[in-house]
């Protein structure tokens, strides 16, 4: 092959055809992306059919509101242009007494009438009696007949309560969430503060997140240091300290520092017979039995990462700054620091989402003043099978990690992307 | 340390269930696990099992509905008959969580305390929620609610179950509600209030406890001096040789429930269960195994004397017992909880 030829092959179809390079080239990228994408696809789909689809489906279980407009939809109707000042006319309440007449004994009805009780105790006895209290005798007038049976029907609040709960989709989840609720007119309220909660849960999850985390840099740091300076036997050796926890279960390590820190445990045994104390102190079960086993758990995810970058640092970017007369502290502050910052950067972030979601240890070592938000989530989850509260409860974690993610990535971001020591 | 065992026990179990749906000719038998399971196992799941010869496959739980509204709603129950405490019951009765009974097939309705016959459960023992006391810790007795908060006659920690049912209604009686009218109180806006007030006197002594086997240990481990407790647990601690002591002034009594979740499929054999339990020989057989009162009334009048003093149904114990409100914790539990916990998280 001559090499004109060749100069042609690469080159393409020369000057003959009218497909400018432009177009060519837009097109082979095109096809380098759609076997890309052919690659990529099995994942995504995986992803999307495990994690965020049934995130979605979680997150909309927070809004969705089906049951009372399935039990009431007559009602509903009745009540579509209502202003909600002044009661209802009599056509409402006749479609009520339809409704409830017809979903008597229903699991329709239990469930709708158990939704609005979550809002209103004392409801779902009103709608449960009211229903087996009907059929009216024919003749008699439904507004009559509904107040003989409970005066609460001649009350705004419970034809309000029931307008507002007359859509598919409702917000009372997500203000319930943050202590907030609609009142009667509409009307977003702050909650009495002997019910407000969480708030406080949330504010709690993340100050206790940011205290486990700053203990895994201070006591990880050096760790990491060590495991990266030492030769290869020394720190395998070392490493497997670091490991042999991080692989055991979770449960177990829970339940070996309940043993250890409880008031007849080892540590408090222990610290009785040297005689630095005579009463053993209380370790668990409290704020600092918490901290302590949750910062021993986590600490591998910030060493880990740490370490890695440590590896990837070169000695002799210090030995420079030494030999050029820098003192040694300030020359791992100045050189050596600052090449660290992703590892501490990532090894933060990974403790500190870790740490929003933890249930199990605080659930076990803490009390209730140490229980985080997914204890809420769990609770409303297996014990008042409330999923509505569950879920918003959840989306406002997932929300609030989010933005501080984000927020994280700016600060952290702009400083580890000029550090890079590669 | 031992008060958290319930829970890991719990998810070993949850983890052990996923093998075990598999089995199909077992009948899966979910209670509440420790010394009360132990006894159910001897008076009701062994001469089952004797009689039809079909294996009985135990599991425990702590009472959370989740689990069965999650089988019952994916149509793939795998749990056969499961232990419900009352206002559970009445909830999952009427959301269609639980089946409707046909008591044709258990016994004749007219054996039973009234009480335990239920659209959707079969009531198959009393119990009580009393006031426990370590009689080693503590030199005088106390006599009733009142002491429970009486920090300087009987200073110590106190062991409460951590929620707003049999939590509330004893701080009312430790103010001065009569047993009658707790409930009453507790209906209103100010009664709420007054029974958080009351235990605002005594939250930083109080330690709190979720398994009913916790309050026995946190008792004779010396953690508490008194504590709230399920009667038949403090009654197996007893035998066990602790030196534990029942006040039954002003006890909460419930009556205890087995249901079928909607779409069970060993229903024949489930119904049968239910027909061994609902025995009088096999009721008496529990209750000398744990001191609960059967709702048989032929075990009730089988039963020695010596047994049953110790049953929150003899006479003596009911006088100022205060009989649980299923009704009332259906309407107020959500809300009262929420309160609670917003309460204890302070």
């Amino acid at each position: 092959m001559s090499a004109k030829a060749i100069g042609e092959a690469v080159s393409g179809a020369p000057s003959e055809t009218a497909t400018p390079l432009k177009t060519q080239l837009r097109r082979a990228e095109r096809l380098k992306k759609l076997k890309y994408g052919a690659l990529i696809a099995p994942l995504a789909l995986f992803l999307l059919l495990t994690f965020l689809w049934p995130i979605g489906a979680l997150l909309m279980r927070s809004i969705e509101n089906p049951e009372v407009p399935e039990a009431l939809p007559q009602t509903l109707r009745a009540l579509a242009g209502w202003d909600r000042q002044a009661l209802p006319g009599e056509d409402a309440y006749a479609a009520l007494v339809a409704d409830l007449t017809e979903n008597k004994g229903s699991r329709t009805l239990a469930v709708a009438a158990k939704r609005m009780n979550m809002e209103e105790p004392g409801f779902r006895s009103l709608f449960m009696n009211t229903a087996r209290k009907l059929p009216l005798e024919p003749g008699v007038d439904a507004r009559e007949g509904l107040l003989e049976i409970d005066s609460q029907w001649g009350e705004l609040g419970t034809w309000q309560l029931i307008a507002r709960n007359g859509r598919a989709y409702t917000d009372y989840f997500l203000l319930a969430a943050v202590d907030l609720y609609r009142d009667g007119a509409g009307n977003i309220v702050q909650a009495d503060p002997s019910a407000s909660i969480f708030v406080d849960i949330f504010v709690r999850t993340f100050w206790m997140s940011l205290i486990v985390t700053v203990w895994c840099v201070v006591l990880g740091y050096p760790v990491a240091y060590l495991l990266a300076t030492q030769s290869s036997r020394v720190s395998n050796l070392l490493m497997i300290f670091v490991l042999l926890p991080f692989w055991t279960s979770i449960l177990v390590r829970v339940a070996a520092w309940i043993v250890l820190l409880q008031q007849g445990g080892l540590i408090n045994m222990g610290l009785i017979s040297l005689g630095i104390i005579d009463q053993p102190l209380q370790l668990v079960f409290n704020r600092i039995g918490v901290y302590i086993a949750m910062v021993h758990i986590l600490l591998p995810f910030m060493i880990l990462p740490l370490y890695s970058v440590m590896k990837g640092i070169s000695p002799t970017y210090l030995r420079a700054a030494v030999s050029l007369g820098c003192p040694p502290f300030k020359s791992y502050w100045k050189v050596y620091f600052p090449m660290t910052i992703p590892g501490l950067a990532a090894g933060g972030l990974l403790v500190f989402i870790i740490s929003m979601g933890y249930y199990i240890t605080p659930a076990l070592l803490g009390s209730p003043k140490e229980q985080m938000a997914s204890y809420f989530v769990a609770f409303y989850t297996n014990e008042t099978t409330n999923w509505g509260m569950a879920a918003a409860l959840s989306a406002v974690l997932l929300l609030a990690t989010l933005i501080l993610y984000f927020v994280y990535n700016r600060l952290v971001g702009s400083a580890t992307s000029g550090a890079r020591p590669r | 340390m031992k008060q958290k065992q319930s829970t890991m026990k719990l998810l070993a179990l949850a983890a052990g269930m996923l093998t075990i749906g598999a089995a199909q000719a077992d009948l899966t038998v979910i209670s509440f696990g420790g010394t009360n399971q132990k006894a159910q196992v001897k008076a009701f799941y062994e001469p089952f099992t004797k009689e039809t010869r079909i294996a009985i496959v135990q599991g425990e739980y702590n009472g959370e509905q989740a689990k069965i509204k999650a089988m019952v709603d994916a149509r793939n129950v795998t749990w056969d008959v499961v232990e419900v405490e009352s206002p559970e019951l009445a909830r999952g009765c009427e959301e269609g969580v639980y089946e409707k009974l046909d008591y044709s097939r258990i016994g004749n309705k007219k054996d039973f305390l009234d009480s335990a016959i239920r659209e959707c459960g079969f009531g198959f023992f009393v119990w009580s929620t009393v006031l426990a006391y370590n009689a080693d810790s503590l030199k005088v007795a106390p006599t009733s609610w009142s002491d429970f908060w009486d920090l300087k006659k009987f200073p110590g920690k106190r062991g409460m179950r951590k929620g707003a049912k049999f939590t509330l209604e004893f701080a009312l009686m430790a103010d001065g509600v009569k047993p009658a009218e707790v409930y009453k109180v507790l209906g209103t806006k100010a009664g709420v209030e007054r029974a958080f007030k009351k235990l605002d006197q005594i939250k930083p002594h109080i330690q709190w406890w979720e398994a009913g086997a916790q309050p026995p240990q946190l008792l004779a481990s010396g953690d508490v001096v008194m504590s709230s407790a399920y009667n038949g647990r403090i009654a197996a601690a007893q035998q066990e040789g602790r030196n534990l002591k029942i006040v039954w002034t002003g006890n909460i009594y419930d009556v205890e429930f087995f249901a079928l979740p909607v779409g069970v499929t060993q229903r024949d054999a489930a119904y049968k269960f239910l027909a061994t339990v609902g025995k009088a020989d096999n009721q008496k057989v529990y209750s000398s195994e744990i001191p609960y009162g059967p709702t048989n009334l032929k075990a009730m009048a089988q039963i020695p004397a010596a047994v049953a003093a110790e049953l929150p149904t003899a006479p003596a114990n009911a006088k100022t017992a205060v009989a649980s409100n299923t009704s009332f914790w259906v309407e107020h539990g959500e809300d009262l909880e929420q309160r609670f916990n917003a309460w204890a998280a302070r």
